[in-house]
């Protein structure tokens, strides 16, 4: 079908005429937008106060007030009208002209030198939030982090309207929200502010890929009892409530509900989840790539236990290389660069369903020794494709529901949205007795009496 | 209806992958048969084309039903089966200002609801007093009638097509209906029902009646030549069951048998208990099991609807046994697998009733019913 037109709109670009409300959220988001863009040309520098609140507060009430408005504005239900004739939401130019946008961004946050950011106007922006907070100047991570908990919360209250006919989307996306306003800014920020290590709860080894390596044990342990404890909770997350909580709930237990990757790709991504591929091809590369990244962050905490105990004496230098190589190629060009700037181009989970040894770890335990499972109803699927066409990790979802077959997947992140919009009922995510009684594979139509398999 | 409403592009709507049918030997051949010669083994494409074969397999589905009203072959009025008809419909209905959508079944609601997500002002006539009630009992049409309303549709009720006019290029510019309102509009959806699509075998010598007559095991009165899916009439329907099903598992389930028969193991064919399901715009239905739209003699039913009036479930019993042979759940979901065992072996209502929550398939945190619904069996029953 033809591509219609041109709309930045998050929602519905063919939503009906707006009303008063709506219009006034879009006019207040306009004009403090602009307003920001001003103060980050220069004068936020000096007069913070000002552009944070009129400008950057400003715009965050304005499209709150537009989005709230527009999801209230329709009856309760799935609400996927136009994602495929809009130019955003379907690689269109606007979809283009985001992702190179978001990717620039992350490139100049990763890599750009400290000169261009130390008294950037962007930075200082964010002066009176840091500073009220947690008393100290703001720095880019600062913002970067500001920035990524207001998304998952903006996006999220939008999420939360979009799916409001599901309770199961409603808690899940408050628990993203919750995590990543607590664990993964407040309680960091403030760590930070008293002068202890910035340690975040939510993000355990192996995807916070450092915390077990020799240095950073060294670093916490010489920290006296907080830094104890911070690592003894570490391992205790890794090693002991991942497998039990994973055998309990699947990995969704994690990923779709407290970490902060899967949480900005549920809310600031959900307008992009449709972009996944579902292709056979992208499972392949899908299993070889994230398998590698774990054995290769698995190999290097090894190596550099292995060094640190010798005190260099085999591996030399080389361990310290692959190091930077792991934090520059996985940790950043990936994880942040293409995971989250290609948001418009390729989906919300590349990191996730490429890259991320935590859910590579996850995946294995679901898939092998979990009760999880997302059951398929019968014979009641009709093969229409929603289920595949939303699944933001690339799972062709139908493939099993038009077989009756129950999915038991690796990558599943528990979002749920397969069942939230599949319209006849056939999908729902479950937690079984055992583990041994999840896939049926009995390819006949349910309700078939008169054909059987032969034995 | 979701390519039309954006919520999907065509390739997503493929049940496999394009490489699927060469990795399985099957050659996929996109034409159109104009003809079917069974004397000597043949189909004629309408390229000319001919192609021999073995064994055949016809599922051709169904057609839309018109019904000789003037006007009905405008351009601009259709009904929606196939892809070729959403493309006509997305051609059709570009800036255009109003629609009619005629008939009210599963297919016009659907109609409806894709105008809507247009933008385009529709008016829906249907002849029945209430949506789809000769289906469905009286509560849940009423939910219906409500449910359509609230989308803002011009929703008449009891109201009939008489004649479809024409502007000066052909194209409609209007209906009128039986009670003489004219409505302009500039398109028109025809969705009264659909029929078995064996024109192109009409003069084959394959025998047909409304639909390609088949025996029990699904073959045509040709030897090696069957028929499944929308396309077939059952010379003798199992049990309950009626002799053309135009729904959409009919035609998986009869390809099971079909194949299982080719292969050498000669199969009848068997639907289990009836089960079905559509989605009227938010609310989504389920049924398994015989429901009637009107009470029969020697049935009783439970009937409960949630105060939010987009939730019910019904379910039908037998007065003597107690046994339960129906279920229709609206805006819940029901588990398939107990509902067909709770029908198969008859269970008494008070059994099913009582154990409500292992059908229960809404998704986890959903406002359970199972509650309620037992509050009103004791109600009924006490």
């Amino acid at each position: 079908m033809s591509k219609e037109g041109f709309s930045i709109s998050l929602a519905s670009p063919h939503a009906p005429d707006m009303d008063g409300i709506q219009k006034l959220g879009i006019a207040l988001f306009t004009l403090a937008f602009l307003f920001t863009l001003v103060g980050v040309f220069g004068p936020a520098a000096h007069n913070p106060d000002l552009f944070f609140y009129f400008g950057f507060v400003g715009s965050v009430i304005g499209l709150s007030i537009y989005t709230v408005r527009t999801f209230l504005n329709r009856p309760a239900g799935v609400q996927n009208n136009h994602i495929f004739t809009s130019s955003l939401t379907n690689r269109g130019l606007w979809g283009w002209a985001l992702g190179i946008f978001l990717t620039g961004f992350y490139v100049v946050l990763y890599w750009g030198s400290d000169d261009l950011w130390s008294g950037s106007p962007l930075v200082l922006l964010f002066d009176p939030i840091s500073r009220g907070l947690f008393n100290h100047p703001p720095d880019r991570w600062f913002l970067y982090s500001f920035i990524y908990t207001v998304s998952i919360l903006i996006m999220g209250v939008r999420a939360i309207l979009k799916y409001r006919h599901s309770n199961y989307q409603i808690i899940r996306t408050s628990s993203i929200m919750f995590f990543q306003l607590g664990f993964a800014f407040l309680i960091p920020q403030f760590l930070k502010a008293m002068s202890q290590p910035e340690y975040y709860f939510s993000y355990f080894w192996p995807l916070d890929y450092d915390i077990l390596f020799p240095n950073s044990v060294d670093a916490l342990l010489s920290n006296g009892a907080l830094g104890v404890w911070m690592l003894i909770i570490s391992a205790v997350l890794t090693f002991i409530a991942t497998p039990i909580l994973t055998y309990f709930f699947g990995k969704r237990w994690y990923c779709s509900w407290v970490c902060g990757c899967g949480g900005l790709a549920n809310t600031a991504g959900d307008p992009f989840r449709q972009l996944s591929d579902k292709s056979m091809k992208a499972w392949k590369i899908e299993r070889w790539l994230i398998h590698s990244v774990l054995l290769f962050i698995i190999g290097l905490t090894i190596l550099l236990w292995v060094n640190s105990y010798l005190e260099g004496g085999i591996f030399g230098s080389i361990s310290h290389s692959l190091t930077k190589v792991y934090a520059f190629l996985i940790g950043q060009a990936f994880a942040g660069v293409v995971g989250v700037g290609f948001y418009p181009l390729l989906g919300t989970r590349v990191w996730c369903r490429f890259g991320c040894p935590m859910a590579a770890y996850l995946g294995l335990l679901q898939k092998y020794f979990s009760r999880f499972r997302i059951t398929t109803n019968g014979g009641q699927c009709i093969s229409c494709g929603n289920c595949s066409t939303y699944c933001e990790m690339g799972i062709d979802v139908q493939s099993y529901a038009q077989r009756g077959e129950n999915v038991v997947r690796a990558s599943c992140v528990g979002c749920g949205i397969c069942s939230t919009v599949c319209p006849r009922g056939v999908l729902n995510l479950e937690n079984g007795s055992t583990h041994t009684d999840r896939q049926n594979n009995n390819p006949i139509t349910f309700g078939n009496d008169g054909v059987g398999l032969r034995e | 209806m979701y390519i039309y409403m954006g919520h999907m592009k065509y390739e997503h709507t493929k049940p496999y992958e394009d490489w699927f049918w060469e990795k399985n030997r099957i050659n996929l051949k996109r034409a159109f048969v104009s003809k079917v010669e069974p004397d000597s083994n043949v189909v004629v494409l309408d390229s000319g084309e001919r192609l021999d074969y073995d064994e055949l397999i016809i599922a051709t589905g169904s057609a839309s039903n018109k019904f000789g009203w003037p006007g009905q072959d405008l351009k601009g009025v259709q009904g929606l089966y196939s892809f070729q008809d959403l493309e006509s419909m997305e051609a059709d209905t570009k800036g255009i200002e109003h629609a009619v959508v005629v008939g009210g079944g599963l297919i016009g609601i659907e109609m409806v609801e894709m105008l809507l997500s247009r933008q385009i002002p529709v008016t829906f006539l249907i002849r029945e007093n209430s949506f789809w009630n000769n289906v469905l009992p009286k509560e849940e049409s009423d939910m219906i009638n409500r449910h359509i309303r609230s989308h803002h549709v011009d929703f008449r009720l009891e109201t009939e097509l008489k004649e479809i006019l024409s502007d000066d290029n052909g194209t409609v510019r209007a209906v009128v209906t039986e009670n003489g309102d004219e409505i302009p509009c500039q398109f028109v959806g025809l969705t009264v029902g659909v029929h078995p699509n064996i024109g192109f075998i009409k003069d084959s010598g394959i025998e047909i009646d409304r639909g390609i007559l088949v025996d029990e095991c699904l073959r045509s009165n040709v030897n090696n030549i069957y028929a499944l899916g929308d396309c077939v009439q059952l010379r003798s329907p199992v049990k309950n069951r009626r002799a053309i099903e135009p729904v959409w598992y009919t035609g998986k389930m009869m390809g099971e048998t079909v194949a299982a028969t080719i292969c050498g193991q000669t199969t009848e064919y068997n639907p289990g208990i009836w089960f079905n399901s559509a989605k009227f715009f938010d609310i989504e239905y389920q049924t398994y099991g015989y429901v009637s739209a009107r009470p029969k003699e020697g049935e009783e039913c439970l009937y409960w609807e949630a105060e939010d009036g987009v939730r019910s479930l019904r379910i039908v019993y037998e007065t003597a046994t107690k046994g339960v042979i129906g279920f229709n759940a609206f805006g819940i979901r029901l588990r398939h697998q107990v509902c067909d065992e709770w029908l198969a072996n008859k269970t008494p209502i008070d059994v099913v009733v009582s154990n409500l929550q292992h059908a229960n398939f809404d998704p986890e945190f959903f406002k359970r019913f199972e509650y309620e619904v037992q509050s009103k069996f004791q109600a009924i029953t006490s």
